[in-house]
């Protein structure tokens, strides 16, 4: 059938450069393997001119594919899958390209492109490991392809092809029957991206995220390198400054994904220990201890195996991350592990495919890597740098197993192990102690030298930075203390420990910057980065373990309905609109839910908060995001007030067009005389006069009008009571009436006839829909911003020491060619 | 023996430690039958909203209780109460993960983990649906 108005031209492009990058990476894979393995220069250079020419094209047709991605889901090409059901039309331009990296597809083309620049950047400048490592990264750029091809080989799939179309998709519907069917509503508007994902740091995450994934595999393919050629050593200086890029950008791209879940998400923190983000903390720890055993073999000699088996691992462990969120095993375990599209083999051969070939060249060489036999001092820098690898590397082992062994363990058993009652508790229980060592270590091994210190020297150094931190621990303890004890003393002491050790690591490296550096800041990078990884620590100890729920329902409104309550956490407070509600240090108040975006998918809700001491007055607008892929009702997002020193932090648990209901509640009458009393469920009302013609707060009539005004009083069963005061008044002619609401108590009460003998009719409902309401949830995080301070600080201690040593490689290259 | 294997072997060591106890404080899965059978003990429970029950949540007078009937695959039902908010859709989840305990007959749920079709999974399932509806 020709079907109508369909765009095929981009998809069959798109389709053609998937596959060209697939031939092209291949071919440069195999021509910079040959040109590794050359014998003659003349047959390297013939080989490498190749390479490098398939590498361009491979290059090229990435990106391209990305581009036409990109052009299908911003000119809202509808007849394409991805673009149906990652966007629509109403979606904001700056959120197109999270379109991309909502599908699996998009995120390894995220990747393969990151991979494609660094290759780029290598071939420039690697000189002679341009072949060795541009082989190990053009055969990962191949790998890459494969998922993005969407090839069937009888039933086995390989890839998923981000172009295909909705109807090769759904061949069976229906709908396709029909030459015109773009024209039918539902092919006119696309399912939207995910309302979670309509958020800035979803913009930026994702592609930082991966370049820091797609960085690791340079120091992996030096170390492949060096092993290959043989030349153990020779590549580490050359390297360094790649780890150290990956480092700095695999860190802050995990930060971003937990600023991120700070900002949209409700769990109430910026980590979970969940599965997602254990998958990308644990190639991070390995990495950066690979980074510190690189430095000390650059400086000593020592440390060259380690260096290599940190590396291989933590590229390794990079592909076992893509493993575990794609393929779908942590179904249960994780709030947001994605499940894979029928790519679990393909998942698992891309993980084996390098860590086995690699571990097995690594074995085959071991005895050949050199190594220094005289062991290293105790008092040298050297030594303790190692253990601080070795603690990292057990932190990241230790949470790979917390991770991966219920879902692995339950699949080979057939048994329905799960996870801890406490499973953050499970985890920080044990990283408390591995911060603790590592804040420690970091503190006083930059007061150590190389090779051996003497005491004196290393004391003398290392007095006032220890008494400063110790001073500086003390005066917060007095001042604020940590607040946790819900873990017991023994938690509570590690906590104080941690921070003791944190706050030695800060004071410490900075003060080495002037002590041992002599303020030379050019090459300070590793001192202010490792100030930055202890103001995060910091910031990590304080703000979650001194973590307050402001929303503590302590209004006394029908507690009664729950007799375990007082047990129980309660953390949801119920704000009736317009109503001065008590929260802890704030007289809170939900003045209105009016305001909504411009596409009118956000509502936003105005709390104004005002601080019983009088210090600080805001509002707060935490909103609902309509949900998109065509489900009804809202998610909850969260806004927060920042202040210097804390965040106030609140979310929606729950408003009442979350799931609209219609008011089933019926009026019912009763005839009042003046001092009657009539019963509701929750108490009485009493009748105590009847006004006419009101003058006072709440009405304003003249003495020509006709109104009565009806004065009761509501005693609630707590003890409670409250004014109600419906009228019955004539307008026109026409007899009307105008409600009471006592909104604490559900009640809509209205003055409906005037009756004979003195008698008045009033009208009573109780209905807990009428009243506008909104649930919420507010935390305080003290002293947050300590720690994303402390993520750019770190970040920016990582530049720095990337500047620094692509230099000295640079003045070292410079000098042996003199020397020559 | 050098003092870095000694160091590894210590560490090592205090690795399994840790690993052991993790091991200790593991939960289970379980169907209501074998939740109640372990009475006071903090199990994993799946099952599903039971929506032929009623479901008792008002935010005004409480927004931290809810009670509901969950029904697991073999077609056993236990009442759940849960102190504190209704999560979203919830009515509109196709399985659940109730974390907590049986206690006098009923289940005292302390986190719920839901699986909407609308998160990810069966994302296209779901549009398929919307495809053919519409």
């Amino acid at each position: 059938m020709k079907y109508i108005g369909e765009h095929l031209l981009p998809g069959q492009l798109g389709h053609f450069f998937v596959v060209l990058a697939l031939v092209s990476s291949l071919v440069a894979t195999i021509a910079y393997a040959k040109a590794t393995n050359a014998i003659d220069p003349n047959d390297e250079r013939a080989w490498k001119k190749l390479a490098r020419i398939a590498f361009g094209l491979d290059f090229f047709s990435v990106f391209a594919v990305f581009g036409l991605l990109y052009y299908i889901i911003s000119s809202h090409l509808f007849e394409y899958f991805y673009a149906w059901n990652h966007s629509n039309l109403s979606l904001n331009t700056k959120y197109l390209l999270s379109c991309i990296w909502e599908g699996q597809e998009g995120s390894f083309l995220l990747w393969t492109c990151w991979h494609a620049v660094l290759g780029v950047i290598l071939i420039f400048r690697a000189g002679k490991w341009e072949a060795p490592v541009l082989t190990v990264i053009s055969f990962a750029q191949f790998c890459l392809a494969t998922m993005i091809l969407g090839l069937y080989i009888g039933s086995v799939k390989i890839g998923s092809n981000p172009f295909l179309l909705v109807r090769d998709m759904f061949q069976d519907a229906p709908v396709f029957a029909r030459a015109d069917y773009l024209s039918l509503p539902q092919m006119r508007d696309g399912q939207g991206l995910n309302q979670l994902l309509q958020n800035y740091w979803m913009v930026i995450h994702p592609p930082v995220l991966f370049m820091g994934f797609a960085s690791t595999i340079v120091p992996f393919a030096y170390a492949i390198a060096g092993l290959w050629k043989k030349d153990f050593g020779g590549w580490t200086k050359q390297a360094l400054p790649y780890t150290l890029f990956s480092g700095g950008v695999l860190g802050l791209g995990i930060m971003m994904g937990a600023a991120w879940a700070y900002e949209s998400l409700t769990f109430g923190g910026f980590w979970a220990w969940d599965p997602v983000e254990n998958a990308s903390l644990v190639p991070w720890l390995v990495l950066v201890a690979g980074l510190h055993t690189q430095v000390v073999y650059n400086a000593t000699g020592h440390s060259l195996r380690a260096t290599n088996v940190f590396f291989i691992l933590s590229f390794s462990l990079v592909l076992y991350s893509t493993f575990l969120t794609r393929s779908g095993v942590l179904g249960d375990s994780s709030v947001h592990a994605f499940t894979g599209e029928g790519m679990n083999a393909q998942l698992l051969i891309f993980q084996f495919i390098f860590l086995l070939p690699a571990l097995a060249l690594f074995g085959v060489r071991y005895k050949q890597i050199p190594h220094i036999l005289k062991e290293e001092e105790t008092s040298s820098r050297e030594f303790w740098m190692f253990i601080g690898a070795l603690v990292l590397f057990l932190s990241a082992a230790v949470i790979t197993w917390q991770t991966s062994f219920n879902p692995i363990y339950n699949k080979i058993t057939g048994k329905t192990t799960a996870a801890p009652e406490d499973v953050e508790f499970s985890y920080n229980k044990i990283q408390v102690f591995v911060a603790v060592v590592i804040a420690f270590l970091s503190a006083i091994t930059q007061y150590l030298k190389y090779k051996k210190t003497s005491r004196d020297f290393w004391v003398k150094k290392i007095l006032i930075p220890t008494i400063l931190a110790a001073v500086v621990t003390l005066i917060f303890f007095w001042v604020s203390g940590i607040e946790y004890d819900k873990k017991g003393p023994g938690f509570l002491g590690a906590l104080y420990l941690a921070l003791f050790a944190s706050i030695y690591s800060v004071v410490a490296n900075a003060g080495y910057i002037w002590s041992g550096l002599n303020g030379k800041i050019k090459s300070a990078g590793a001192s202010v980065a490792h100030v930055g990884f202890g103001l995060m620590l910091i910031g990590i100890t304080i703000s979650a373990s001194n973590r307050k729920v402001l929303s503590v329902n302590s209004t006394g409104i029908n507690l009664r309905w729950d007799e375990r309550s007082k047990e129980k956490p309660m953390e949801n407070l119920t704000l009736i609109k317009g109503v001065p509600t008590d929260m802890g240090k704030y007289t809170t108040t939900f003045l209105n839910s009016d305001s909504v975006n411009k596409t009118g998918n956000i509502i936003y809700y105005k709390i104004h908060m005002v601080a019983k001491d009088s210090s600080s007055e805001f509002d707060l607008y935490p909103n609902l995001i309509r949900n998109t892929k065509g489900q009804e009702n809202f998610s909850n997002n969260p806004d927060s007030k920042h202040y210097w020193d804390k965040d106030i932090f609140s979310y929606i648990s729950y408003a009442d067009n979350m799931d609209r209901r219609e008011d089933t509640a019926q009026f019912k009458n009763h005839l009042m005389r003046v001092n009657d009393t009539v019963f509701y469920s929750n108490g009485f009302i009493v009748l105590n006069k009847v006004v006419p013609n009101p003058v006072n707060d709440k009405y304003h009539f003249t003495p020509s009008d006709t109104a009565l005004m009806a004065d009761l009083t509501v005693f609630s069963k707590e003890g409670t009571s409250y004014k109600a005061r419906p009228v019955f008044y004539v307008e026109d002619n026409l007899a009307r009436f105008s409600l009471d609401t006592v909104y604490a108590q559900n009640l809509a009460v209205g003055f409906s006839k005037v009756m004979e003998n003195q008698q008045i009719e009033i009208q009573v409902k109780e209905s807990s829909r009428m009243v506008p309401f909104v649930a919420l949830k507010v935390y305080e995080f003290p002293h947050i911003n300590i720690l994303w301070i402390g993520i750019l600080i770190m970040v920016a201690g990582f530049v720095m020491s990337i500047f620094y040593r692509s230099r000295q490689g640079r003045l070292k290259a410079v000098v042996a060619e003199n020397k020559n | 023996m050098k003092k870095t294997h000694i160091i590894i072997l210590i560490f090592i060591a205090i690795a399994i430690a840790v690993l052991i106890s993790f091991m200790g404080d593991l939960t289970t899965y379980d169907t209501v039958a074998s939740a109640r059978e372990k009475e006071g003990k903090y199990v994993h429970l799946i099952a599903k909203l039971d929506k032929t029950r009623p479901l008792e949540y008002d935010a005004v007078k409480n927004p931290n209780y809810l009670r509901f009937t969950a029904v697991d695959t073999l077609g056993q039902t236990t009442v759940v109460v849960y102190h504190n908010a209704k999560p979203t859709d919830f009515e509109k989840s196709e399985r659940l993960v109730l974390k907590g305990s049986m206690k006098a007959g009923e289940f005292e749920c302390k986190e719920i983990l839901m699986k909407c079709p609308s998160k990810y999974k069966d994302d296209v399932n779901a549009n398929k649906k919307n495809l053919t509806a519409n």
